[in-house]
């Protein structure tokens, strides 16, 4: 198996860009911005477990069958929303709304 | 090879007698014994709630409980059966014990955490072992929202924090499951070499590991709405009740598939067994059990067609669910297609292969029923849903369950059952179980709700049926667990290979060694031929 790929370094950058964005998020939920509020926390969210997989769990250097894996992951996920959205997003088009 | 061979031979159950050389262990075969135990405990009282409901059920009014006690049976009756029984009872007892000898394997990927998943469910157990002695909970097995979130005053977060653990304990057996089959398969063993219930586990694997931490979410949200009332899930906090059930059948759908799909990776191996043929197209029944994984995934909102879901995500839904059903009959087709010109034996594991298949295609029948729109409208909530359940679930997996236990008894312990007791026992399971749900298509269909405790008098002769038959089935639960036991200490000696089947796991001696094989197996052959096999022991009529 690999042994850890990337330096200290890099580890210890990647951490304090994890505190930072939680800082971020901490800031941005003092301001109103509305629907977009939730959008913004989101995405920081993505970007911070992104950091983590590529990262901390070795994803960017992994072999092939473990990125399908985790790709896997994500699409499940994206089916998982989608779907959901599929009905909410069109409660009350066809039929009469809340049947 | 002699008895006293046999019994001086040093194999994984005369390595150690103590408590610790069992709770301590890490060898696959001991864990799946320690799995046995426990998912028959939770059988067992699974069992006793639902024999309590159909003594409710005899009369038509609620005389033996209050409505609220039968709230907390049928509960009870399904978090017991569905989380601590039929989820973990094939992978985790059958599973362990022969996937990694049919791959010519050691042990499984990681031991240690194979312990642990053990432990995990004996922990998940315990939270819901102590909230029904502590009073029970009453919000169906579903913990539909906003009513357990809000209004039920009953033990839910134990229970659901039961769950939560009980899903770890999942997850990490599919782990285990999916890079065992990846990186501990025998030289030779390649991938369509492998016996079908590896590949069958291999799909039910990857659903636990993708669908299960979606119900770990969803409990820890409605932890969140019950103790701190975010909102989430409560319309009167701001939350969608709906979203809870779409997440919460995201993965309890393809969670049908986790109980269902191990099983029929049984019901493949006692069919090729007993017709001494290899599975008719091997690889489309291997590819299904891929195709049901996926498309498992994509049909949950058939679940809540009345629940104020869009009538167009529902027309999807319902499409998608026709879809499912044709990688399931195409198993059911082989199946039937692997028998024609077969050398058949009526052996106790096929009788209950011809059961699982026969009762199997009633369940998954009906399953198009109650995708279909239209008629899923006039019988949600009714009997004819929960006949159609059970036949998937009892009729399919417990019959399954059954077979593949007396299948690989010999080698788990090296003896063999009466073979006599056994098919009585297989017969009378068979008839006892349908005498208890057939008439409950009846009862739905004419309009018998679920959940209900008190029903009008003309129900009462399909009640009466129903309990008739539950009663036979307990006794044709009862004997296997009897003569098992017995056969224990008074078992004819059982050889490495009594039924002359093919797999790995039957070239080793019964009880198998503590570390299965002596030498690395070299896999030179299909699965299933059984040119290559001598058939030694026992015969079979």
């Amino acid at each position: 198996m690999s042994e850890h790929v990337d330096s200290v370094k890099t580890y210890t950058a990647v951490w304090l860009i994890l505190l930072a964005l939680t800082g971020v998020t901490t800031g941005v939920a003092y301001i109103d911005l509305g629907a977009f509020s939730v959008v913004i926390a989101l995405l920081i969210a993505a970007v911070k477990m992104l950091l983590v997989a590529l990262f901390f769990m070795h994803m960017r250097h992994s072999a092939k069958l473990t990125q399908v894996a985790a790709a896997g992951a994500f699409l499940w996920l994206f089916v998982m929303m989608a779907f959901t959205f599929a009905d909410v997003w069109t409660r009350g088009l066809v039929g009469t709304q809340g049947r | 090879m002699t008895t006293a061979a046999i019994e001086t031979q040093a194999n994984y159950l005369n390595a150690g007698y103590g408590l610790k050389s069992w709770l301590l262990t890490k060898d696959h075969k001991r864990i799946a014994i320690l799995y046995l135990i426990l998912v028959t405990i939770f059988f067992s009282i699974g069992g006793i709630f639902a024999a309590l409901i159909r003594v409710e059920l005899l009369t038509p009014q609620g005389d033996l409980v209050s409505s609220e006690t039968y709230n907390k049976l049928f509960t009870m009756h399904g978090i017991a059966m569905i989380f601590f029984f039929l989820i973990p009872a094939i992978p985790a007892t059958l599973g362990n014990f022969v996937l990694p000898m049919m791959i010519g394997a050691r042990d499984l990927a990681f031991p240690r955490i194979n312990l642990l998943s053990w432990y995990l469910l004996v922990v998940g157990g315990g939270f819901a072992l102590f909230a029904m002695l502590a009073g029970g909970v009453d919000t169906g097995w579903t913990f539909y929202t906003p009513y357990s979130t809000t209004y039920s005053n009953t033990w839910v977060i134990a229970t659901a924090l039961g769950i939560f653990v009980s899903g770890f304990s999942s997850i990490l057996t599919g782990l285990n499951f999916i890079v065992t089959i990846h990186r501990m398969r025998a030289p030779g063993m390649t991938w369509f070499r492998m016996p079908l219930f590896v590949w069958a586990h291999y799909a039910t694997s990857v659903i636990q590991v993708l669908g299960t931490p979606v119900v770990a979410v969803t409990i820890v949200l409605v932890f969140c709405e019950r103790v701190f009332h975010i909102g989430i899930f409560d319309p009167a906090l701001g939350g969608d009740p709906v979203l809870f059930q779409h997440m919460f059948w995201f993965y309890s759908h393809p969670a049908v598939y986790i109980m269902v799909l191990p099983a029929m990776g049984v019901v493949s191996e006692i069919i090729s067994t007993f017709s001494r043929k290899p599975i008719f197209g091997y690889h489309f029944v291997a590819y299904s059990s891929m195709a049901i994984a996926v498309l498992g995934f994509l049909v949950w909102g058939h679940h809540l067609f009345v629940s104020t879901q869009s009538v167009y995500a529902g027309l999807v839904f319902s499409f998608l669910s026709y879809f499912v059903a044709v990688p399931s009959a195409v198993k059911v087709f082989n199946w039937t297609a692997t028998l024609y010109k077969g050398s058949i034996s009526f052996a106790t594991p096929m009788l209950y292969a011809f059961g699982f298949i026969g009762l199997f295609t009633i369940g998954g029948l009906t399953g198009l029923f109650v995708a279909s729109l239209g008629f899923d409208v006039h019988v949600t909530d009714t009997y004819f849903v929960v006949a159609h359940f059970h036949y998937v679930m009892v009729g399919g997996t417990i019959m399954a369950f059954l077979g593949g236990l007396h299948f690989w008894w010999p080698k788990i312990t090296g003896r063999m059952y009466p073979e006599n007791w056994a098919k009585l026992s297989a017969a009378i399971i068979f008839v006892g179980f349908n005498l208890t749900f057939f008439p409950q298509f009846i009862l739905g269909y004419l309009g018998m709700p679920r959940r209900y405790h008190v029903y009008p008098e003309e129900f009462q002769v399909l009640h009466v049926l129903s309990t008739a038959g539950a009663s036979i089935l307990a006794f044709g639960y009862l004997f296997p667990m009897i003569y098992f036991m017995w056969s224990l200490w008074y078992g004819e000696r059982a050889p490495a290979n009594p039924w002359g089947a093919t797999g790995l796991e039957w070239t080793v001696p019964s009880p198998p060694p503590i570390h299965n094989f002596d030498e690395v197996p070299v896999v030179t052959h299909e699965a299933y031929d059984y040119s290559t096999v001598v058939k030694e022991g026992v015969e079979v009529v």
